[in-house]
């Protein structure tokens, strides 16, 4: 049951479900970008989120009640069947294990669930995985739908394209640490995330990505248009990679030189719901090709 | 150029904040108190948007390097100008070669001293505020530097007379418990009735953690309704699924303090939010202090657009009073 509520005088949040799936996601993607073509007065800021999604806006353009109504009138009128998602299908080189967040994440031992293990080794285990080799496979294998934006500018939520018995869940820490390092990559709850920059944080740290995510002198290409690289409904696909190319990217990326290896796509939900892996192997086809 | 001689404990230049961005994650920033910061604009003839430095706790030393009007506005930290008092809340010239400097802190928490012309800083994604988090906005991204130098823009709107000043009853005054109203709702369903009633019937203690990020407050521990948690929210019972968090809204993360987010503050994440602060009182929540007490006060949303309109009323007056309109 879809719940509207008032975030004070400025915003309403719309939790279309409590849990998270990749047909929410969707409803709540289409649902945003209709309300976003529909160009209402008032409107500020609109942000899909995983499960829900949330307005900011003027009472004075706009009553809350009356955007209430508009939105739920939304709610049944758009489809995730006849709607189109045009993105980017994007590898996301990551080196996992790597020393800088192995440093961080052990000093913060006394905040996690397991202190004797690291973060992969803990979620390896509650994940019924042999090793973190496994678990790693399982992360890489299959890319991921970028179902958020937030936190920071430009922090991905990230939910994995495979059907639900397949999907990989970790619980955050027990009290979040006070310092992540930059570009870390970590697992919460079914996310994956990247951090852009250094921070608090409370989910598993896993790795690094080799190039930044947030660039605020917008030197690279991929930033030339925006401080931020990711964009809601963007498929990253997380590949595993050793401390040579780590340190061949991180090169690249001071040279200036560095692009993201990505592919346009135009796709519908319907195919990833139906058949996610058939979907994955495809987009994974298209951008290695 | 304003030359900083002293930065004070944390002082920004800000405007009226980064509006449009909040779906990449970029929190609004801007002025934490717009009452004050928009006083202190009007007052110096500039537009209503105009940089000025938002002073916190414990004001800067800055000498003038050139004749300048200017207005201090927002909490009672008493200014000088060349270690004479100097009224807050008027219109004031100063001469090259002029220090600003303050006492201490005796109520509110933040003053606002804008310049007529504005503080000159670049325009980042439409605004001149700092979000110091990713180093955006201001001078560099960051607090004020002792040896940093501001320079001053050129684009007040009109000439206001030295001396000009705010009626009285338009001045708000500052206490050391304070209510604050809130609309309950966005996953207020996850608390505990019990709890819920506790929230609003205790007087809650600002701790050391309130800065333009958020406040934090200690009272008693809460609790929510129990639940298998849904898929993907992690285990925690005040987790859910990460979503969006409106500017002002409260959530009480393990139950243990119930954090207040602000203008710098993360976007979103995955605490369950329990209540909204009205946008009328996120003005006086900014001059609230350490060790201070809050209440919140719950109210529907027809008495927060009531507030609302009151507030544009009163900003209204001001114009009125000073004839700018």
């Amino acid at each position: 049951m879809t719940r509207y509520e008032y975030g004070g005088d400025e915003f309403i949040f719309v939790e279309l479900s409590e849990s998270m799936s990749l047909e929410v996601n969707f409803q709540a993607m289409a649902i945003t970008k209709q309300l976003r073509e529909e160009r209402l007065p008032g409107i500020l800021d609109i942000c899909p989120s995983n499960a829900s999604y949330m307005v900011r806006f003027q009472p004075e353009e706009i009553h809350p009640d009356k955007l209430i109504s508009k939105l739920k009138e939304l709610e049944q009128s758009v489809s995730v069947d006849d709607f189109d998602i045009s993105s980017r299908i994007v590898d996301v080189p990551i080196l996992f294990d790597d020393p800088w967040t192995n440093e961080a994440l052990m000093r913060f031992r006394d905040r996690h669930q397991d202190p004797s293990s690291t973060d992969l080794e803990y979620a390896a285990r509650v994940n019924g995985f042999d090793s973190k080799e496994e678990l790693i496979q399982a992360i890489t294998d299959y890319p991921y739908l970028v179902s958020m934006i937030g936190f920071v500018p430009g922090l991905p939520w990230c939910y994995q394209m495979v059907p639900r018995e397949q999907q990989i869940e970790v619980p955050k820490y027990v009290r979040p640490r006070t310092y992540t390092p930059e570009r870390a990559f970590g697992f919460g709850g079914a996310f994956a995330v990247i951090y852009p920059v250094q921070g608090a944080g409370g989910y598993q740290l896993f790795g690094v990505a080799a190039a930044p995510i947030y660039q605020k002198e917008q030197r690279l290409y991929d930033f030339k248009d925006s401080m931020t690289f990711p964009r809601q409904g963007d498929i990253f696909r997380y590949r595993s990679i050793t401390m040579e190319e780590f340190q061949a990217i991180e090169k690249q990326v001071e040279d200036g030189t560095f692009r993201y290896l990505t592919r346009e796509i135009t796709f519908k939900p319907r195919q990833v719901l139906e058949n996610p892996k058939a979907f994955s192997d495809e987009v994974l086809g298209g951008l290695y090709a | 150029m304003i030359k900083v001689i002293q930065p004070g404990l944390q002082t920004t230049v800000q405007d009226y904040g980064r509006i449009g961005y909040y779906e990449v994650g970029m929190p609004p920033s801007g002025a934490m108190d717009k009452y004050s910061f928009t006083a202190a604009n009007v007052l110096v003839g500039n537009e209503e948007n105009a940089a000025a430095l938002e002073i916190t706790y414990m004001g800067p030393v800055l000498e003038f390097q050139q004749d300048a009007v200017i207005a201090l506005t927002g909490g009672e930290i008493p200014p000088k100008v060349n270690g004479e008092l100097v009224p807050m809340w008027e219109t004031l010239a100063v001469k090259a070669g002029d220090q600003l400097s303050f006492d201490f802190v005796k109520q509110g928490a933040r003053v606002y001293l804008a310049v007529a012309g504005g503080i000159d800083v670049p325009l980042i994604m439409g605004s001149r505020s700092t979000y110091t988090l990713c180093g955006i906005g201001g001078l560099e991204g960051r607090p004020l530097q002792a040896g940093d130098e501001l320079k001053i823009g050129s684009a007040a709107k009109q000439r206001v007379k030295i001396g000009t000043r705010i009626q009285e009853d338009l001045i708000p005054v500052f206490s050391k418990t304070n209510e604050i109203r809130v609309v309950v709702g966005l996953c207020s369903y996850r608390l505990t009735e019990e709890s819920k009633e506790r929230f609003f019937s205790l007087d809650w203690t600002v701790t050391a953690e309130a800065n333009r990020v958020g406040y934090r407050f200690k009272g008693e521990r809460l609790s929510f309704v129990e639940r298998e948690q849904p898929f993907g929210a992690g285990s925690n019972p005040s987790n859910v699924v990460d979503l969006g968090y409106p500017i002002g809204s409260i959530q009480v993360p393990d139950g243990v303090e119930p954090i207040a987010l602000l203008n710098d503050a993360v976007t979103g994440g995955g605490y369950a939010t329990i209540c909204t602060i009205i946008s009328a009182d996120l003005n006086k929540m900014a001059q609230v202090k350490t060790n201070e007490k809050v209440r919140f006060v719950a109210v529907d949303i027809e008495t927060a657009l009531q507030a609302r309109k009151e507030y544009a009323y009163k900003l209204a007056q001001i114009k009125q009073q000073l004839q700018l309109l």
